[in-house]
């Protein structure tokens, strides 16, 4: 009950604040632009056309799904702080984790929301331009299903952002400074290391479960057709056949929790 | 069973005594006012009867239950010294989202909004309410499902005289149901009618916890009569009372709580020298200074 009173109201709060809009907005627009621009060449290769954009939307979402997230959640906690409403909601018959699940549960069904939209336009327009005949679903529907365990993720990673930063202004700083980390310089060293290593025991060995660590290349590598996965991760190899899946499913919903967890650590050291 | 007891109560940060063996005890029905100046350690002690800071040493008893208790909690109004709610939501909204909490029913969440005079402004945006107006929501969601305990932390700054008056309304209203109040203000001379007992902080220790007379007696303030004579007779009168002259007609000379009664015989025994006599005790504020400043102050 106390679970489903924040959550309500932590919803409106996101409607009235434009959160939800936002959202939704950012999704749209680069999903509907990113099909556009594959639109142009996806003819001429004789490809599913939506295959296409998946592609291309797995690439914008690996970045603009944790951007969102975190951005919907970093005041959650820090936020409440400052205003002096976690000491009252605390003098209430409520738990911390009931308090941080209430969020969770309105936030991620703001994500889920806008990740539908961005998807279900993205699907329209294919459709109205190409029509029904070669298309297939189950891409975008991989491509939905997966994202939202990435938001999840970096939900909660904002929470527990949140709760340590204890201030708002320090929280946005930090968010954005997790997700400049975690999603673009991640890879970035990730490259930097394979090319220095050139083939080596980091190559072989540690990369492939550090990709895996990753909830971000997780996401990515499941939503890449086959083919491209054995090229690029072929050190994959090391942890199961090149088609099994199971390790990156296991980091991709393992996350979520993980991350919910220590928020959860974290948020009941908070002193309001 | 007390609604509150605390217990010599300690709270160290480091080694600094935020509140040093404090104990106290509120009864159903009984309004206490708790003053101190700023970093007396007012706000701290509220915190640790909800639970949201551990205690040092000591044991605080709320309703029978370890403060923090969820069944505490949910008989406790709690309004916080500066709460800012959800600019966004209106007032009926924010209060709804408590009665849910609170298992109460939207109805009543409304009822509450017309109680404390926000019937009108209920589906406007908080963001537009005065200080005054999010304080009355802070208030109603404080009384809100009938709680055995009520702790408000400076809970009349930023009301307007007339809307103080209907908050003291309301916690008579509660403490006449049963309900314990526990004050904790700057506003001294509102308190001084409008509560049972007084509890002052000094630097985190407990110096006075008594009602009004008692603590007049105890500090052995002086009372002040005011003596009004016949014009031509103010200096007769003021040589017999041994009085100070205020001016061509009314004399002032101070007594002990003990010797008022004599006192006051001294000065009707002048008969028809005297037209009016005015007695004026320690106001609350001049026993705050007392309790608040002295070093001996400590019972």
């Amino acid at each position: 009950m106390g679970i489903l009173a924040i959550a309500q109201l932590e919803f409106l709060v996101a409607r009235r604040n434009m959160w939800v809009a936002t959202s939704v907005f950012m999704m749209a627009l680069f999903s509907l632009v990113l099909t556009f621009a594959g639109g142009a060449t996806a003819g001429n290769l004789g490809v599913d056309p939506l295959s296409v954009a998946v592609t291309s939307i797995t690439t914008l979402s690996v970045y603009l799904v944790p951007l969102i997230a975190l951005l919907l959640s970093f005041d959650a906690i820090a936020g409440e702080i400052e205003r002096g409403t976690l000491a009252l909601s605390l003098a209430y018959p409520l738990s911390r984790g009931e308090i941080l699940l209430g969020k969770f549960l309105a936030h991620f069904v703001v994500l889920a929301f806008a990740i539908a939209v961005g998807l279900a336009l993205s699907a329209l327009l294919v459709v109205s331009q190409h029509g029904l005949a070669d298309i297939s679903f189950a891409p975008l529907l991989r491509l939905y299903v997966t994202a939202l365990p990435l938001g999840a993720t970096f939900l909660g990673i904002g929470y527990l952002v949140s709760s340590l930063a204890r201030q708002p202004g320090v929280a946005s700083g930090l968010v954005i400074i997790v997700w400049l980390v975690l999603v673009v310089l991640y890879d970035l060293g990730l490259l930097g290391a394979l090319v220095a290593d050139n083939g080596g025991y980091f190559t072989t060995t540690i990369f492939p479960f550090l990709l895996l660590a990753n909830p971000a290349d997780a996401f990515r590598l499941l939503n890449m057709p086959d083919v491209s996965v054995v090229a690029l991760a072929s050190g994959l190899n090391a942890l199961g056949s090149e088609t099994d899946k199971t390790g990156l499913l296991i980091s991709l919903l393992g996350w979520p929790v993980l991350a919910l967890f220590l928020a959860w650590i974290s948020f009941r050291r908070v002193e309001p | 069973m007390s609604a509150l007891n605390i217990n010599n109560v300690v709270k160290r940060y480091g080694t600094h005594e935020v509140v040093c063996s404090v104990s106290l005890k509120i009864d159903p029905g009984e309004r206490i006012a708790l003053l101190g100046h700023n970093g007396a350690g007012k706000t701290t002690l509220i915190r640790m009867i909800l639970g949201l800071t551990p205690l040092s040493a000591g044991s605080i008893e709320v309703l029978g239950t370890a403060p923090g208790a969820r069944t505490a909690r949910s008989s406790i109004g709690f309004l916080p010294e500066a709460v800012a709610f959800q600019g966004a939501l209106s007032g009926r909204e924010q209060l709804r989202h408590f009665a849910r909490l609170k298992s109460v029913s939207m109805g009543k969440a409304d009822d509450l909004l017309e109680q404390v005079g926000l019937g009108d402004a209920a589906d406007r945006k908080i963001r537009t309410y005065s200080k005054g107006m999010r304080q009355r929501v802070g208030l109603a969601q404080a009384i809100m499902g009938k709680p055995k305990l009520v702790l408000l932390d400076e809970p009349t700054s930023g009301l307007d005289p007339v809307s103080r008056h209907e908050f003291y309304d309301i916690v008579r209203d509660l403490a006449d149901a049963g309900t314990a109040v526990l004050i904790s203000s700057h506003a001294l001379t509102e308190l001084e009618t409008r509560t049972d007992r007084i509890a002052i902080l000094r630097k985190g220790r407990l110096v006075a916890n008594d009602d009004l007379t008692a603590l007049r007696k105890t500090a052995a303030m002086p009372i002040v009569v005011r003596v009004t004579t016949l014009p031509q007779k103010v200096e007769q009168v003021a040589n017999e009372l041994g009085a100070r002259r205020v001016n061509g007609q009314i004399v002032e000379l101070t007594c002990l709580q003990d010797e008022k009664i004599t006192t006051l015989g001294r000065v009707s025994g002048l008969g028809d020298l005297i037209r009016d006599v005015e007695v004026t005790p320690a106001s609350l504020e001049e026993l705050y200074r007392h309790f608040s400043s002295s070093e001996q102050g400590g019972r």
